[in-house]
Order: C-alpha cells, then sequence, then structure tokens
C-alpha cells in the first residue's frame, strides 16, 4: 500500500512538472522543471521494480542530457526579446486548438488502456537479466545502437565545429 | 516472486498523460529548444511504458529497449543541440517559424 501510495505521488510530481515545463517563457527554468520531472519518472522505475533502469535515467537523462541542454542554452544567451516573443506565443487561442485536439486522443488511450486487462505481474528485474538479454538475443540491437551514437557524435561535431571555427 | 503493488493500468496512465504532454508542447511551442525537450519527454513517456510492461511480465525485455531509447535520445539531442547553434546563427532567432524555409 505504501508503495502505491509513493508511485501516485512520484506521477503527480512527474505530471506537475512537466506541464510546468512545456509551459515557461524561459528555457532555463523549464530544463530545471524537467528534470525534476525525470527525477520523478525515475523514482517510478524504482517502484515498479526496475533499479537499474532508474540509475541510468538519472545518470544518463538527468545527468548527461540535461546538461548537455544547460551548455547550448548558455552558449546561445538568449535575450528579453525571445522571452517576450515566447509570452506573446503563449496565448489561449495559440495552445486551445492543439490542446483540444490532444485531450480528444488522450481520452481515447486511457479508455482502452483501462478495458485491458493483463496477467498478474511477476516482481521485478535484476540488472542481470538486462546484461544476459542486451548481450543474447539482442546483441544486433547493441551494435545498432553503437552505429546510432557514432553517426551522432560525428554528425554533432560536424555541425558544431562549423559554428565554432567562424566565430560567434 | 513477489506481487507488484503498482498496477499496470495505473504506469501506463502516466505514461500516456506524460506522451500527452509532451505532443501538446511540441504542437505549441515555437522554439526549438522546447520542441527539443517534448520530443525528450515524448521519449521518455514511452521509455516508462516499455518499462512498465517489462516489468509486470517479468521480462528484461522492457529494460533492453529502454537502453536503446536512451541512446536515440541521446543521439538526438546532440545531433539537435548543433542544429541549434546553427540556427542561432544563421536566422539570429529560435523561433521556427522565422526559419521555416529550406534555403535560408
Amino acid at each position: 500500500m505504501l508503495e502505491l501510495a509513493l508511485f501516485y505521488i512520484a506521477a503527480s510530481v512527474a505530471l506537475f512538472a512537466t506541464v510546468l515545463a512545456m509551459t515557461r517563457t524561459k528555457a532555463v527554468h523549464a530544463l530545471i522543471y524537467l528534470i525534476v520531472s525525470l527525477l520523478a519518472i525515475a523514482v517510478i522505475f524504482f517502484l515498479i521494480g526496475a533499479p537499474f533502469a532508474a540509475a541510468l535515467e538519472i545518470v544518463i537523462y538527468a545527468g548527461a542530457i540535461m546538461v548537455l541542454f544547460v551548455f547550448v542554452i548558455m552558449m546561445l544567451n538568449l535575450g528579453e526579446k525571445g522571452d517576450a516573443r515566447e509570452r506573446q506565443l503563449l496565448q489561449p487561442h495559440i495552445w486551445l486548438g492543439p490542446a483540444i485536439l490532444s485531450l480528444v486522443l488522450l481520452v481515447e488511450l486511457l479508455y482502452l488502456i483501462s478495458t485491458v486487462e493483463g496477467p498478474a505481474s511477476s516482481g521485478s528485474v535484476s540488472p542481470k537479466d538486462v546484461g544476459l538479454a542486451l548481450f543474447g538475443p539482442y546483441v544486433i540491437a547493441v551494435e545498432i545502437a553503437s552505429m546510432l551514437l557514432l553517426s551522432g557524435l560525428v554528425g554533432s561535431y560536424h555541425l558544431g565545429r562549423r559554428f565554432l571555427d567562424r566565430g560567434l | 516472486m513477489q506481487e507488484l503493488a503498482v498496477p499496470l493500468n495505473h504506469v501506463l496512465f502516466v505514461s500516456t498523460l506524460l506522451f500527452t504532454i509532451g505532443m501538446l508542447g511540441l504542437m505549441i511551442r515555437r522554439n526549438i529548444i522546447f520542441i527539443l525537450m517534448s520530443l525528450e519527454v515524448m521519449l521518455n513517456a514511452s521509455a516508462l511504458a516499455f518499462i512498465a510492461a517489462g516489468a509486470h511480465w517479468g521480462q528484461a525485455d522492457g529494460q533492453v529497449i529502454f537502453l536503446l531509447i536512451l541512446s536515440i535520445a541521446a543521439a538526438e539531442v546532440a545531433v539537435g543541440l548543433g542544429l541549434v547553434l546553427q540556427i542561432q546563427k544563421r536566422f539570429k532567432t529560435l523561433d521556427m517559424d522565422d526559419a521555416n524555409r529550406m534555403r535560408g
């Protein structure tokens, strides 16, 4: 019962922080809320029996990917003009249409999920099982992921190098 | 094997809500940094669904897919933020409505 209460608290924090992150005008504030949301999702991972995934969520998502965002926002040095533009774009007549359409899809999805009944769950998955699956049947996926990361590295180096060469 | 306290449906509800918030952010924001953040939220929501399903059936596959989603997110953010730097330099703005032509 305690786990269930903790899950609802973490889920509320995640949803609330994500909504706040999507509606901020300053990018850095949004980023802080996004990190809170990621930490809350890591708590959910821990509660549903995936401690390894929870650790990775904090180390890689909140630790590495969000720091990349912080670095780029610091390099860009966005001013007051951008804030005013964002504030103008967050008027209700801008977001009301997409919000209603998303709400319809959300209600449909929630209805579909609530009608499905699965078998009873069978406890947590240890990191050892994950490692065995990763380097057993999924070894091709690991190779593809490594190639993806290499192409991402080369691509971002190429894009960023031209930016740095010609100066800010 | 212990009984899992959190029902699968509720985790999927949270995942769906997060995905919808991310999709809404993707539609209503025009700043490319917020668009990238919305993509992160959506990828993260789908990862939550995978982890929940994997934990529900006691299989490691959900966490394997989570690791793949993590590497996709990392590569996407690296290239996306490189593009952000180029767009800021070329158009002096991060507003995608001002940068909607193929040739700058």
